[in-house]
C-alpha cells in the first residue's frame, strides 16, 4: 500500500513524532511503500536543522532525514506554518533578510495544496498529532 | 436516532479546537480553503469545542491571534458550505443553533459516522 503521514506534533513536545517514526519503520517492515511525511501545525519544528538533543534522547530530526536517505520519503513542510515559526530555507531566508536558514534539504518548505493532493493520492493517509 | 442524509463530497475537514487559544482552527481552516481553491468538494464538521468556532459576534479582540471569524464569512465564497456540527457538543455547551454565525446542520453519532465515511479524505484538526 501507498503510504503517507500527517505530523502536527512538535518534536520532544509530544508523541507525535515518536509514533509516526515508528509507524514508519513498521509499515516499511512490512513491505508497504512510504511515499511523504508533510508537516504542519507545530510539526513543521520537526524540520529544524538546528535541533540539538541531549546525547541520550533519540535525534528526531536526524531519524527523518535517515529515513528520506534510505527509503526517498519525501519531507514536506507546509511553508506558512513554516514562516511564522522561524522556519526557513536559504531561499527564504534571503527574501525576508535573515542572516541564517533553519530548514535545509531534504525538508522541502511546499504549500498546502501539496497535502491535498497527497492525501487523495494515496491510499492512507495517517495523521499523528498532539 | 434517525441518521439524516449527509452530502458525500471529497474532503472532510474536521475541527476541534476553539477559535481562539490555539492556532489549530486556523491552520484546520487554511487546510479547507486550499482544499476548495484546489476544486474539490470540502465539508466541514465542527465537534467538541469547535463548535464554539461558529458563535456568533467574534472578533480577533485583545489576545493577539488573528481569530477565525472572518475566516468562516469566507467559506461562501469559497463554496464551502457543506457545514456540520456534532449535537451533542453543542448541548453540552449549554448552546443552540440560533446563537450561531452560520447555519451548520446538527448532526446525532450515526450522521457522523456517514458523513466520514462518505468522504474520501478526512482531515482531523
Amino acid at each position: 500500500m501507498r503510504y503517507a503521514l500527517l505530523v502536527l506534533g512538535a518534536p520532544y513536545s509530544s508523541q507525535a513524532s515518536h509514533s509516526a517514526l515508528r509507524f514508519a519503520a513498521a509499515l516499511l517492515a512490512r513491505g508497504h511503500y512510504l511515499e511523504c511525511v508533510f508537516f504542519y501545525h507545530d510539526g513543521v519544528y520537526n524540520a529544524t536543522r538546528l535541533a540539538a538533543p541531549p546525547q541520550d534522547e533519540p535525534h528526531l530530526v536526524e531519524a527523518w532525514v535517515k529515513l528520506n536517505q534510505a527509503h526517498g520519503t519525501q519531507l514536506q513542510v507546509c511553508i506558512a506554518a513554516a514562516l511564522r515559526r522561524g522556519l526557513l530555507d536559504e531561499r527564504e531566508a534571503s527574501r525576508h533578510g535573515k542572516s541564517g536558514h533553519s530548514v535545509e534539504p531534504p525538508f522541502e518548505l511546499t504549500g498546502l495544496g501539496q497535502l491535498i493532493d497527497l492525501g487523495l493520492g494515496v491510499d492512507r493517509l495517517v495523521t499523528f498529532a498532539p | 436516532m434517525e441518521t439524516a442524509t449527509v452530502p458525500e463530497g471529497d474532503i472532510l475537514v474536521i475541527l476541534r479546537h476553539p477559535p481562539h487559544g490555539s492556532s489549530w482552527l486556523r491552520e484546520g481552516l487554511d487546510a479547507a480553503l486550499v482544499a476548495a481553491a484546489f476544486g474539490q468538494a470540502v465539508s466541514l464538521l465542527f465537534q467538541g469545542d469547535g463548535v464554539l468556532a461558529l458563535l456568533q459576534g467574534q472578533g480577533p479582540g485583545p489576545l493577539g491571534q488573528k481569530g477565525t471569524s472572518a475566516t468562516l464569512d469566507m467559506l461562501a465564497m469559497y463554496d464551502i458550505e457543506s457545514l456540520f456540527l456534532d449535537a451533542s457538543s453543542l448541548s453540552r455547551l449549554g448552546l443552540s443553533t440560533d446563537s450561531l454565525q452560520l447555519p451548520a446542520s446538527p448532526l446525532e453519532p450515526p450522521s457522523i459516522a456517514a458523513l466520514i465515511a462518505g468522504h474520501r479524505l478526512v482531515l482531523t484538526f
